[in-house]
């Protein structure tokens, strides 16, 4: 066993994983719907009293409604220099005060409080497009590898390999300097290419353990032909582990994002906060101001972890080996 | 709740071990006990092989890693005492505990593969035994491994002290383990299924290095077995054991010729025999241990048991004398099949 | 064995075949093309169409395939326009080579030094206090950004304690002797014992930044690991031979829980350039990192195409070595 091997057998057994907990289903045409519902009936009542799935469900969900009500939950807007004129040389960002109080951003003055609860918007935007493009991309490969088999296989499977031997940051700045000029988007290409391989290999195992399971054995002896087999049976049950590993992805996702808007890759235009760029200007200010780094960063790391301790937890109940 | 009716006579300088009232409790917090081992009380003397039989799942293995000290610290419970050369070893610390262990009493455990470290040559695995219990330096005991290797039959030793676990032979990994065990010369030996593992040749020739050992060096040897033909072979005493209780004791002899206990009949029925006396089917025991319910207020066999009736259910046996007077043979059992009454009432 | 090695060999060639052919077409698809790659964004277009020429563009793609990994073999990537303009690119990464590989050991002892005994006494005292909190410790590492930590450690140990430096690997003022440029061994080898020390104290900070994330994953598989071990017969069967604690714990728990922990330290590697970028780009530290860094904001193509290159070169071979390494270490890998 070796290094790279490891990391992808890591991957692989998370599909087996979650493959052998949609076996378990004994019908084997209703497997798709009447399995899902079981499976996740049964993890849910072992999530329910699960202590740390609840403070990561929690988390999760106050980030999201305070994305979804920003602007109602925004005392100002984020645009107006509303303190520039306590700005001074000696003291550029003017600090906390009656009805602003966490301070000003920088020497433009603008409300610190009511851009980072507009930049929770911004942040759950990255973090879900490029979650749900590498999830896309990885799903098509993923698919096309696990269904055809033989050569495809092997041309995809390298490939994936390959892009999964590069050290990620790298990888996401190679495809940030494909794009001539940075924007969100390019930060949103640049995550999710990072992430395509992990979901195609996670899916692809998936479906390879489908491939040999009874229920497709049952539909292909019945003549179903190759692409309802594809897209009925094997695909649904295969995407369990490819959804809960979204979950743990869009963690890094926004950590990754930060780190790209810190390194300048991320949107020069801030009229639309974020805060990975809201972290990355701070850097001006360190010396005099370092809460301007701190809160964008508290933020980032809060939402990380309620991502990733529901991910894990999610991870935890759907596999059987922990289920007893 | 005490199993206290069975008090074997102490014959002095004639038991090496001695255990008695033995329990182990199995249990944590916001988890009911459980009763793994229940009141067993036995004694091995030198030169003397004791045989512990039950399915598994019936507390066997669990007693002999409670005599050994073996059981996790935490959530057990162990009440009882093992008299070890009049030292009770479960009132020793785990330090003086492992003194012992390796020394005075070794193990055979049941799977040679895993019971090995894959990535420790073999020959350090017997030799650090030495080295730990005798003050040896590394090379004598290596040297002193050439020679256990070559005792207990492993082919060209030199090299096989060398090599890993995965080179070996199964066969050849049960040997490798029991000359670790018998490194420092123990004096009780347990071997927990030894065999199971193994091919039925290899069996055979595994079980005759533990008989030579016996009898050559006078070791107590404890065998810990489900398989009858391994007592039938081996041992002088057998104590069948159900559920975490001893349910028949006696000689070898008494065990093969009469067994009183249904379920010790059920274990013999359930052996094809070449005799054939009883034309036709094996007869298998109805149900499994996992069947059994607790000893408080019946039998613990109740449920699987054909001779089964009201009081069986109702009051716990105890282990007495055998009600037609053969000495030393202990039952424990309300309806015992005694010789003249057909066991299956078919 | 042998066979062995040759099959990681070949794996190794084919990753980095199909890593160049990648390379080769990203060459292909910046903005501007492969002149501006060389020339960067400001040349003339007497220039542009010089180059084009010279870089014989006109030529069928197996050709200029070819010729690419020519260039990269004898390191000939052209020279760099931004990081530090006029020097050439292959050059300059090996000068700041030494810089990263400094701050990456340092990075990677620090995480082996606290995860590995950390995990093994949490997964001893398995759902204790300590293992439940350095649990929580590894997740929360995770979830921390590299850069984050960097700027509070810098902001406590720098600003507001004055205890360490803030940013550069070496104190200009001290004029110490270079050998290798590989700070803390130059003074120790030309006994500038004050120049090592000065090193040492620039690197702790960004080395205590880097190792978070190899320190949470390294924890975790050690964790993990030693709770496999522990419950493994062999184990019983080392207590059933009296053996001592310190016998017990070094050649059968921690020889058999380290071989998962081996592999997992060459993916580390990757990971590890990963935050030296951003923990270079916070102290200031001037390795590869930050060169990546600034190459990317100036549009340093030469630069940038080197140290991907290398970064992929750099993490393909550690992870052969941890490969090999694996096979000396575990004898069922060894005598196959």
């Amino acid at each position: 066993m070796n290094p790279m091997q490891r990391k992808k057998d890591r991957i692989d057994k998370l599909a087996e994983q979650a493959a052998g907990a949609s076996a378990d289903v004994p019908d084997a045409g209703k497997v798709a719907d009447t399995g899902g519902v079981s499976l996740i009936a049964s993890a849910w009542r072992r999530l329910r009293r699960n202590p740390v799935f609840l403070v990561g469900l929690a988390v999760t969900v106050l980030f999201v409604l305070i994305a979804i009500f920003a602007p109602l939950l925004a005392p100002h807007n984020g645009q107006t220099g509303y303190l520039l004129n306590q700005v001074t040389p000696n003291d550029p960002v003017p600090g906390g005060q009656d009805g602003f109080p966490l301070g000003a951003d920088g020497q433009t003055g603008r409300d610190l409080l009511s851009r980072l609860i507009l930049g929770s918007r911004q942040t759950l935007i990255v973090g879900v497009c490029a979650t749900l493009a590498g999830l896309a991309g990885g799903v098509v490969l993923g698919t096309l590898a696990g269904a055809f088999g033989g050569w495809v296989d092997t041309v995809v499977m390298r490939l994936v390999d390959v892009m999964l031997s590069l050290p990620s940051l790298l990888l996401a700045i190679s495809v940030a300097t494909l794009f001539g000029r940075p924007s969100q988007w390019t930060l949103i290409v640049a995550i999710s290419v990072v992430q395509v391989p992990i979901f195609a290999r996670l899916l692809r195992g998936s479906m390879l353990a489908q491939r040999a399971s009874d229920h497709v054995l049952a539909a292909r002896a019945l003549g179903v032909k190759r692409g309802p087999i594809t897209f009925r049976h094997m695909l649904p049950n295969s995407l369990g582990p490819v959804l809960v590993q979204a979950t743990l992805v869009l963690a890094t996702s926004i950590i990754d994002a930060a780190a790209l808007s810190f390194l300048g890759l991320g949107n020069p235009d801030d009229s639309s906060p974020e805060w990975g760029q809201m972290l990355g200007k701070a850097q001006d200010y360190f010396d005099v101001a370092p809460r301007l780094a701190f809160w964008p960063a508290a933020c980032i790391v809060v939402v990380a972890f309620g991502f990733t301790l529901m991910g894990e937890s999610l991870r935890e109940a759907l596999d059987p080996k922990t289920r007893r | 709740m005490s199993a206290a009716a069975y008090e074997p006579e102490v014959r002095a300088g004639d038991s090496l071990l001695s255990v008695r009232d033995l329990v182990v409790e199995f249990g944590g917090k916001g988890r009911p006990t459980f009763r793994a081992v229940d009141g067993v009380s036995f004694d091995v003397g030198p030169g003397q092989t004791i045989g512990l039989v039950g399915e598994s799942g019936c507390g066997k293995s669990v007693t002999s890693l409670a005599i050994m000290g073996l059981l996790p610290a935490r959530g057990n419970k162990v009440a009882g005492s093992a008299t070890f050369d009049g030292t009770d070893l479960l009132t020793l610390d785990q330090r003086e505990m492992s003194d012992r262990r390796g020394r005075d009493i070794a193990m055979i455990f049941q799977d040679p593969l895993s019971s090995l470290n894959p990535v420790v040559p073999i020959g350090v695995q017997v030799a650090e035994v030495m080295q730990r219990h005798q003050g040896l330096k590394k090379a004598q005991a290596m040297q002193e491994s050439r020679l256990l290797l070559d005792r207990v039959g492993i082919p060209d030793p030199a090299r096989r002290l060398k090599e890993y676990p995965h080179q070996l032979s199964g066969g050849m990994r049960q040997r490798a383990l029991i000359a670790m065990a018998l490194a420092c010369k123990p004096r009780l030996l347990i071997a927990d299924e030894p065999t199971t593992a193994l091919d039925v040749t290899i069996q055979a020739q595994i079980l005759e290095v533990l008989r030579e050992l016996v009898v050559d060096s006078g070791t107590a040897l404890i065998m810990i077995t489900h398989d009858l033909g391994v007592v039938a072979g081996l041992c002088d005493e057998v104590n069948v054991m159900y559920a975490g209780r001893i349910v028949e004791s006696a000689s070898r002899h008494e065990i093969f010729a009469r067994p009183e206990h249904p379920y010790t009949h059920g274990l013999l029925g359930s052996i094809p025999r070449l005799d054939g006396t009883r034309a036709g089917a094996l007869h298998a025991i109805p149900g499994s241990v996992a069947d059994n319910i607790p000893w408080t207020g019946g039998c613990a066999f109740a449920p699987r048991c054909t001779n089964a009736t009201a009081i069986c259910r109702e009051q716990s046996p105890a282990l007495e004398a055998d009600p037609t007077g053969i000495p030393d043979h202990l039952l424990r059992c309300h309806h015992p099949i005694l010789p003249g009454t057909d066991s299956t009432h078919e | 064995m042998l066979r062995y090695i040759l099959r990681r060999l070949l794996q190794a060639v084919l990753v980095m075949f199909v890593l160049s052919l990648l390379l080769f077409a990203w060459l292909r698809s910046l903005p501007g093309g492969p002149v501006d790659a060389m020339l960067g964004e400001r040349a003339t277009p007497e220039n542009r169409a010089a180059m084009r020429k010279t870089l014989g563009l006109d030529d069928p793609l197996p050709v200029q395939y070819l010729r690419f990994l020519d260039n990269a073999v004898h390191g000939n990537f052209g020279t760099s326009t931004g990081v530090q303009s006029g020097t050439d690119a292959f050059s300059l990464f090996w000068q700041r080579l030494p810089a990263t590989v400094e701050l990456s050991v340092f990075a990677i002892i620090i995480a082996l030094v606290t995860a590995i005994p950390l995990g093994y006494f949490a997964a001893k005292r398995h759902g204790g206090l300590l293992d439940t909190g350095s649990v929580v410790l590894s997740l929360i590492g995770v979830a921390v950004p590299v850069f984050f930590l960097g700027f509070v450690l810098k902001y406590f140990f720098s600003i507001e304690w004055n205890l360490l430096p803030p940013t550069g690997r070496q104190s200009a003022d001290l004029n110490a002797t270079r050998v290798t440029n590989f700070y803390v061994l130059d003074g120790l080898l030309t006994r500038e014992y004050d120049a090592s020390w000065d090193a040492i104290k620039h690197l702790i900070l960004p080395a205590i930044a880097l190792a978070t994330i190899p320190f949470a994953i390294i924890f975790r598989i050690t964790r993990a690991s030693v709770l496999d071990v522990l419950g493994e017969d062999y184990v019983r069967t080392a207590e059933a031979k009296g053996l001592s604690r310190r016998v017990i714990r070094g050649r059968h728990v921690l020889r058999n829980a380290m071989l998962p922990v081996v592999t997992t330290i060459g993916l580390q590697v990757g990971g590890l350039l990963t935050g030296a970028v951003l923990t270079e780009t916070v102290f200031a530290f001037p390795g590869l990192g930050d060169a990546l860094a600034t190459a990317f904001t100036t549009r340093d193509y030469p630069v940038l195409q080197v140290l991907i290159l290398m970064a992929a070169l750099g993490y393909v071979i550690v992870n052969l070595l941890v490969d090999l390494a694996y096979a000396v270490i575990d004898p069922r890998v060894r005598t196959r």
